[in-house]
């Protein structure tokens, strides 16, 4: 079917208002009352107004077809979280702090001291800011020990909290052992005590952090945004690889040349297996992985695969040079943070558009698919 | 409809609890009158959430919210052909409109009161079918409940009728079973202290402090087509399939129960709805289901991811010495 065969398609199934069917090219997306589409074209005053309709003039030229569908004048079915930007910086902090968490004990075990110090302060720094990040994003934050009266394995937040209640006071511990011989003021005792808890400490976090790195992945999955949802086969492979990429990227700028070989490792093996995750989710998506490619979200997340893979590269190519291994690690830091950012806003974005809704939903049912066949 | 729904106040621990108790909306009757909202907002003190003309007919409402626990939908299309009696039988004779001129821009005639008999300016021949649904949207209180189900406080509850309720005072705003809910029916209220409830979680409680004493909902009770019924599950059910038998025997064909099957992604609904259309012409998701599904699938997933960085960041150490 030509385009203009779909249009005139889907112009003459098309209702005079309420209920609007509309299709999926850039900018196509009437949202109409009754007078929408009286003049034989859908009212586009409701859609992408942002001046990014693209290829709205060049529809002859577009390889994929419209997707017809029905929605309520063009208004969201499921609702996108409301969550603001304190969630995707704690998926990308909370990465941050379990990778380091990792490499701090590594390093404890291995005779790294510089790499040591650089994963148990970067731990705790991360996940105490964390903390901050999801209080504040409470809508009553005087409420959050709430959290603590039960423990569900049906709500990965209440999870996630019980996990984070359980790591977060060894991360900590392993970095108040690290400040114990920075600071002067410390008595002689304590910082004996903190020095030999330093380890245990260091290890029992490490233990930990795998999972305080993955569950967030589910956290987001466990939604009817389409687009977090759809991904929750690959997505905690992209987080996890997402984490170590970020952790290694801050041990290859805190820790000297002689101590930072594992965080090498980890950053490009953390890089590599997010990249190839996020390769084999988003053909599984299927129509949910559109907002991965559009808009600033879209944006973002091409900027997330370039920083990984060139920092991840920098990092293979500059192990004889501190000024590389510093670029790297940031370039591999920035991504990290814009993977999160990106599939955060994209779900976002797949929320409030019917479309990534109703059209697979649609589909399971044409195809004898549906939940209750 | 022999198989009846499930209690979940049962599998929730309530013991002997009473019968399920639900709404069944029929929108065949419906007259778009509102009641249903503003009983709402009365009886359960939801304050007001914007006063707004959202050009989508009669409905300035907009959808379901946390200040919003009915929601009146008014859709305006061309009758089915072939569909003589829906226009009666769902009791919304619109007036004559002009649809059949897809190139011209020309006005489209609302219905808004004039001072003509409806009709008299245009002749018979331009006339079409028309027809205007009408339907009030609710929470559904699934039977598998994805905003209960996530819920990390254990504000959301499953009451001894098998529905589901926010806790006010325990809720604390985190806003999960926001995307959770595959209606998008509940939302975190919003403004500043003066608004009650601000920051929590906020939607319809079937009237859960009514129906304890006996009382039907607010809605329901003030519904004056008794679009809206409120009554045991079972007997809801029973109800709607015999009130859409009765419509198919009328030649309205497009009558169909929506949250009625048990077999549905979220369990069957205690709030069912008999619809004219498909259900995503109302806004309603035309097959829901419930996320927590898939969660046994997530931390496995979850779990090999978990094991995958721990391998892999003590294989980092094994390397070559410090390089």
């Amino acid at each position: 079917m030509s385009m203009s065969d779909a249009n005139t398609e889907r112009l003459r199934d098309a209702p005079p208002g309420g209920a609007v069917r509309s299709g999926r090219s850039g900018g196509e997306r009437p949202v109409g009352g009754p007078a929408a589409e009286s003049d034989g074209r859908p009212n586009r005053l409701g859609g992408n107004r942002s001046g990014r309709r693209r290829r709205e003039g060049g529809r002859d030229n577009q390889v994929v077809p419209d997707v017809t569908f029905t929605s309520y004048y063009g208004r969201q079915v499921v609702r996108p979280s409301p969550w603001a930007a304190d969630i995707p910086a704690y998926l990308f902090l909370g990465g941050l702090a379990a990778g380091s968490s990792l490499l701090g004990a590594g390093a404890d075990l291995t005779g790294r001291p510089s790499l040591r110090r650089t994963g148990r302060l970067g731990a705790a720094a991360a996940i105490t800011v964390s903390f901050g990040a999801l209080i504040h994003d409470l809508g009553k934050p005087s409420r959050f020990v709430n959290m603590l009266r039960v423990a569900k394995h049906t709500s990965p937040m209440s999870v996630g909290t019980w996990l984070l209640t359980a790591y977060s006071p060894f991360a900590i511990l392993g970095a108040a052992a690290e400040v114990a011989w920075i600071l002067p003021l410390v008595p002689a005792p304590i910082r004996g005590l903190l020095s030999r808890l330093g380890r245990p400490a260091g290890i029992a976090a490490a233990l930990i952090a795998p999972t305080v790195a993955s569950y967030t992945a589910v956290l987001l999955s466990d939604t009817a945004t389409p687009t977090w949802h759809a991904a929750h086969r690959q997505l905690p492979f992209v987080f996890v690889g997402s984490a170590a990429a970020a952790a290694g990227g801050l041990g290859l700028i805190g820790a000297n040349a002689a101590d930072s070989g594992p965080a090498r490792r980890l950053a490009v093996g953390g890089a590599v297996l997010e990249l190839l995750a996020e390769q084999v989710m988003e053909p599984r998506m299927g129509l949910a992985a559109e907002p991965l490619h559009q808009g600033v979200p879209g944006i973002v997340i091409r900027a997330s695969k370039l920083l990984t893979a060139s920092g991840a590269l920098a990092a293979l190519a500059g192990r004889n040079n501190r000024v590389a291994a510093r670029v790297a690690g940031a370039a591999l830091l920035a991504g990290s943070a814009c993977t999160r950012f990106g599939i955060f806003y994209a779900g976002q974005a797949s929320a409030k558009d019917p479309k990534y809704t109703v059209v697979p939903q649609r589909a399971r049912i044409n195809t004898g698919r549906s939940a209750g066949s | 409809m022999t198989t009846s729904l499930p209690n979940p106040a049962v599998r929730t621990g309530w013991t002997d609890p009473p019968p399920r108790k639900g709404f069944f909306t029929d929108t065949s009757i419906c007259i778009g009158c509102k009641a249903c909202e503003v009983a709402c907002k009365e009886w359960n003190h939801v304050p007001e959430d914007g006063l707004n003309l959202l050009g989508s007919s009669y409905d300035n409402t907009g959808s379901l919210g946390a200040s919003t626990w009915r929601h009146v939908a008014f859709i305006e299309q061309p009758a089915f052909p072939g569909s003589g009696p829906a226009t009666n039988a769902s009791g919304t004779t619109g007036p004559a409109t002009s649809v059949s001129a897809p190139r011209t821009r020309t006005s489209v005639d609302l219905g808004l009161p004039s001072f003509e008999l409806p009709g008299a300016a245009a002749s018979a021949g331009d006339r079409t079918e028309f027809r205007w649904l009408m339907s009030s949207d609710v929470c559904k209180h699934c039977t598998n409940a994805a905003c209960l189900d996530v819920c990390p406080t254990g504000a959301l509850f499953r009451t001894e009728f098998g529905t589901v309720v926010v806790q006010e005072d325990i809720c604390n705003g985190c806003g999960y079973c926001v995307p959770a809910c595959p209606y998008g029916v509940i939302e975190r209220r919003e403004g500043d202290r003066s608004v009650h409830n601000s920051g929590v979680a906020q939607k319809c409680t079937l009237c859960y402090d009514r129906i304890g004493e006996g009382q039907t909902p607010a809605c329901a009770q003030a519904c004056p087509t008794q679009s809206i019924q409120f009554g045991d599950v079972d007997e809801l059910r029973e109800r709607a399939a015999a009130r859409v038998a009765a419509l198919h025997a009328d030649g309205v064909e497009q009558a169909r129960l929506y949250g009625a099957d048990p077999n549905d992604g979220v369990g069957g609904t205690g709030a069912m709805f008999l619809l004219l259309d498909e259900p995503e012409v109302y806004g309603l998701p035309p097959d829901p289901v419930v996320t927590t599904r898939d969660l046994p699938t997530m931390w496995r997933r979850a779990a090999l991811a978990a094991a995958t960085v721990l391998a892999g960041a003590a294989v980092s150490f094994l390397g070559r010495g410090s390089r």
